[in-house]
């Protein structure tokens, strides 16, 4: 398997400023202070092996949209972030003109989640197929509602692609065009459901919008059964852990921390922090990221955890 | 986990050993409650000696977030002193360095929060 996150921030896009990007320019260039580079290459060394990840990368970016590859001829995307937009481009460069079939997994219809669709290229293409699998009720009332008048100028109705809704049951197995599928219940205003990945023997969780009661235990060893030697946890992360349980207690999001004691607990292998907080700019995001690095250094008993943050264009291998 | 109270005029110092995580934080937070509103009745403060604290899990940060919201609608307050590297820097990590007053040692704790208690702690 695969995984590309093609929407990683949470709650609303966030686009790097001039500012920002000046800032990035002024700081590198001070690292490179004394260096003499005499070509684009080397230039391009320094700056990929010295360089801190915010300066020369921005953790972006687009609202949630992870792409799962499973070497199928069928797509299989999970939530419709402003992410889609982009992934819809690849899509549609991938296809070549041939109708595509993109199996979608909705955690839940907050906006963040459905925000892309609308402009999601292949909704567009006639014979295309689009299976939207989820939990809730109103997930086409979500879908519809948003492309409904005077929101936006093309009515759900006038989508040329054959577009199915599929209702999902939480902690049943489901096999969808090969890939099983597993959705959990997790606590966030209105429920959201976080969804286990199984293939050929290889394990990704997607589990975003999901706030910890750190105090229920049994709650924890729910997530950790969910979470187990997962290879892959792509995990709500949005706050430092005193803010999640502090001023953003109950606004049902999580802290890089408890993403670590988590995936401990599940003994899962690669923890990536996911649902980044817009007020967040890519320094603090690293800073976030560095921090779960060596708590999990700490706290770290016989079995390692590789721990990451997503950003808009990682791709990892499972 | 072991918690020893301490009272010094209108603050109690309350000594932590042990582990605080998910196994101990509700024996844990029994215990910090009772003294939250005792001394919050009295006007003080409670000053968490974690010199014997070995570790503390996200369980045992929200007992003490809890305990000090608590504290703080009963007008009392909570702060924390002589933590072990490990959970200083776990209280780094996780930010709760932004949310309560960290001290040295139980004396600077103290002096922070009641002349009084500074006293009855200096005369022992």
């Amino acid at each position: 398997m695969r995984v590309r996150f093609w929407g990683t921030r949470g709650s609303i896009p966030v686009a790097l400023t001039s500012v920002d990007i000046r800032d990035k320019l002024a700081l590198a260039l001070l690292e490179a202070s004394g260096r003499r580079f005499d070509s684009y290459e080397e230039a391009h060394d320094f700056a990929t092996s010295e360089l801190d990840f915010s300066l020369t990368h921005t953790f972006g970016g687009h609202t949630p949209c992870v792409e799962i590859e499973t070497g199928s001829e069928e797509y299989f995307v999970c939530d419709l972030g402003s992410g889609a937009r982009p992934f819809g481009v690849h899509v549609l460069a991938k296809q070549a003109r041939r109708p595509a079939t993109v199996n979608v997994f909705m955690s839940h219809v907050h906006w963040d989640h459905i925000m892309g669709f609308p402009f999601f290229g292949p909704a567009y293409v006639p014979n295309t197929k689009i299976r939207i699998h989820g939990c809730h009720d109103v997930l086409e009332q979500a879908f519809r509602l948003q492309q409904a008048a005077p929101c936006f100028p093309v009515d759900f109705s006038q989508l040329a692609a054959n577009i199915e809704f599929v209702k999902l049951e939480p902690d049943k197995p489901y096999v969808v065009a090969g890939l099983t599928v597993i959705p959990h219940l997790q606590l966030h205003s209105g429920d959201s459901y976080g969804f286990r990945f199984e293939h050929e023997g290889k394990s990704v969780v997607y589990s975003t919008d999901s706030e910890h009661k750190l105090e229920n235990r049994a709650e924890a060893e729910g997530f950790a059964a969910f979470f187990k030697e997962a290879d892959v946890v792509i995990f709500d992360a949005m706050y430092a852990l005193a803010e999640a349980i502090s001023v953003k207690a109950d606004w049902g999001h999580s802290s890089n921390i408890v993403g670590v004691e988590l995936c401990q607990m599940a003994r899962a292998k690669h923890l990536v922090l996911f649902h980044h907080e817009p007020a967040n700019d890519d320094a603090t995001l690293e800073s976030l990221l560095k921090e779960a690095r060596r708590f999990e250094e700490l706290t770290r008993s016989d079995h390692a955890l590789k721990v990451s943050a997503s950003y808009d264009g990682l791709e990892i291998e499972v | 986990m072991t918690v020893t109270p301490r009272r010094y005029a209108n603050a109690v110092v309350l000594s932590v050993a042990g582990r605080l995580d998910q196994d101990t934080c509700d024996d844990f937070r029994v215990e910090l409650m009772k003294h939250v509103e005792q001394t919050a009745r009295d006007g003080g403060a409670i000053v968490l000696d974690l010199e014997g604290l070995e570790y503390v899990s996200s369980a045992g940060l929200r007992c003490f977030m809890l305990a000090s919201r608590q504290a703080k609608t009963q007008h009392g307050r909570i702060v924390v002193a002589s933590l072990q590297s490990m959970v200083a820097e776990i209280f780094e990590i996780s930010h709760f360095n932004l949310v309560f007053q960290v001290f040295p040692a139980v004396r600077e704790a103290l002096a922070a929060t009641s002349a009084d208690a500074l006293a009855a702690f200096e005369k022992k």
